[in-house]
């Protein structure tokens, strides 16, 4: 196949994945994208197939290597518990990133496979390239590695912070741009190898500092590193397919992770540069403890909510480890029996990744229009008879909005205090990830739920 | 004078950071997961320099460039299907009201 005509082709999956990206602006046309997807992913399988033109015995390898993956793939895609999806997602993210890694070492070593010139003597600009996709690729997989391990709960979610942390992170990243302007002078490989090794270290370093709640952002800055590595590896591939790709991953990542901060009411740089609360809390934890809150019980909230012609669900992470969304919705068909509206209020940071609640009151059938973002469902709450916290805790926090000393104000959060009754499902009164206390608890609005979320919104829909 | 293929490539990239930009900014906030399964799945696209690293011909495939081409298929065979499938099943989940 000639170079035109399998560029053309390129162009054309490019084009279907933008379509793809198109297709997710609603549920409806959004499976017809997913088919846009794969169909630029084969297009641009079976043209490189055709433009290397090598049919012999690598080629078998090349399919069975291929199913192999594609078999591990599927298996793991059809297996994985929706709940876990922050970990798959952060999991894939880093095989991307070791993808590209590879694909760069393999062009480095051969640089004649890919018309980049000849080992030692490689075109400046393709150096450039591959190493700068090989820096992004190494960091992506080893910064993905650790957010996984952290999201796995295999690692302690709490950030891991030692003197000089920063000052360390910036002299590695000076080393890298050092080692590229040295390798491409040198076109050495120990030069290329130690790039790599460096890049792993810092992608490792850059992501321990960052605590469990603001996994959100950094999935999203990890997706959007993938997506810079490969378009990385598609300049040096001269690839249009891949250029486009990384560009539109890459840009998608990162509007991802602002809309995140932006949830938070933090800047990007503060949420990398870690740890938020680990420095503030403790000081007003100690004069609130003589506060009285309500508690209630099952048969209470029941009651309540039974009579109520209004409920707005609230839930949060603590939802999704108790894998409480399917309880949950049994709790509110019981409550639309009996004349109830019932809406779900989601925050843009509730969960582990954003629209990860979403995704879980999907799996338990929840219809996607009866959940709301934020902005458009935050002045129901003030005609609403009663709020179901169920798992949320900062982001309802009435303290954003009125006090600037706390480290959480100006976040926005859900005006859940303006229900007539706020019903609070939560273990104890330990205060959230911010290490704050959370003022709705000894609202007189307020009602605590003190138990595990699957079980108590169980033993509310016995009660109803 | 004539142009380096490298600014065409630049082009590109740039607009399709635009693109990418706009079409991202209209994504329906309740597909974010989905989103975010659908690009790590484009992503592996990166497959392409995998196969062409793995077939680089030689009298032995199974050179040291050519092996790194292959595991770089197997890494992202995974991501392909697995990214695809996922989403799939992700987006069989959302629904309508029932009427």
């Amino acid at each position: 196949m000639s170079a035109n005509l399998s560029a053309i082709f390129y162009l054309i999956s490019g084009i279907l994945f933008i379509l793809a990206l198109r297709g997710l602006s609603s549920p409806e046309t959004s499976r017809q994208g997913n088919y846009f997807g794969i169909a630029g992913m084969t297009i641009s399988i079976i043209v490189t197939f055709l433009s290397v033109g090598n049919f012999g015995p690598g080629f078998i390898y090349v399919l069975i290597f291929l199913l192999i993956g594609g078999a591990v793939g599927a298996f793991i895609a059809f297996r994985i518990p929706m709940t876990a999806m922050p970990e798959l997602v952060a999991g894939f993210h880093s095989l991307v990133g070791l993808a590209a890694v590879f694909v760069a070492v393999s062009a480095f070593l051969k640089p004649e496979a890919f018309n980049l010139g000849v080992v030692g003597q490689i075109k400046l600009a393709s150096l450039i390239e591959m190493s700068l996709g090989a820096a992004i690729g190494a960091i992506t997989f080893s910064g993905s590695i650790i957010a996984f391990l952290k999201l796995r709960g295999i690692m302690s979610g709490s950030p891991i912070t030692f003197k000089g942390q920063h000052y360390l992170n910036l002299l590695l990243g000076l080393t890298i741009i050092f080692l590229i302007y040295y390798l491409c002078n040198t076109q050495a490989s120990n030069v290329f190898w130690s790039l790599v090794l460096i890049s792993f270290i810092v992608g490792l370093l850059l992501i321990i500092p960052i605590g469990g709640a603001d996994m959100p952002v950094v999935i999203s800055m990890l997706n959007s590193y993938s997506g810079w590595a490969a378009a990385g590896i598609g300049f040096t591939l001269e690839n249009t397919a891949l250029i486009i790709t990384g560009a539109l991953v890459g840009s998608s990542g990162a509007i991802l992770s602002y809309i995140m901060c932006k949830g938070m009411n933090r800047s990007f740089f503060n949420v990398i540069l870690g740890g938020w609360g680990a420095n503030e809390e403790t000081s007003s934890s100690k004069d609130k403890e003589q506060k009285p809150v309500k508690n209630g019980n099952a048969d209470d909230a029941a009651f309540l909510m039974k009579n109520a012609s209004s409920v707005i669900i609230v839930p949060g992470y603590g939802m999704a480890v108790a894998q409480a969304q399917h309880a949950l919705r049994e709790m509110v068909d019981a409550l639309k029996k009996n004349g109830v509206k019932v809406s779900y209020a989601i925050h843009p940071v509730a969960g582990r990744m954003p629209g990860h609640m979403n995704v879980l009151l999907a799996e338990a059938n929840v219809p996607y229009d009866e959940v709301f973002e934020l902005e458009e469902i935050n002045n129901d709450f003030a005609n609403c008879d009663v709020a179901y916290v169920i798992g949320a805790n900062d982001v309802t926090n009435p303290v954003a909005k009125t006090d600037p000393q706390s480290p959480i104000y100006g976040m926005p959060v859900l005006d859940v205090e303006k229900s007539k009754s706020v019903l609070f499902v939560k273990r104890s009164l330990s205060p959230g990830y911010a290490g704050i206390d959370n003022d709705l608890f000894y609202r007189d609005n307020t009602l605590m739920l003190f138990s595990d979320a699957k079980k108590m919104t169980e033993e509310i829909v016995k009660n109803i | 004078m004539e142009i380096d293929p490298f600014i065409f490539r630049l082009s590109i990239f740039i607009l399709s950071i635009f693109v990418g930009y706009y079409v991202v900014w209209s994504v329906t906030p309740s597909l974010h997961t989905p989103l975010m399964s659908v690009t790590n799945a484009i992503s592996s696209v990166i497959i392409v320099g995998a196969i062409i690293a793995a077939l680089a011909s030689s009298n032995n495939i199974f050179e040291i460039s050519n092996i790194f081409g292959f595991l770089a298929i197997i890494l992202a065979a995974v991501n392909i299907f697995g990214g695809f499938l996922v989403t799939q099943r992700m987006l069989q989940m959302y629904k309508k009201k029932k009427k």
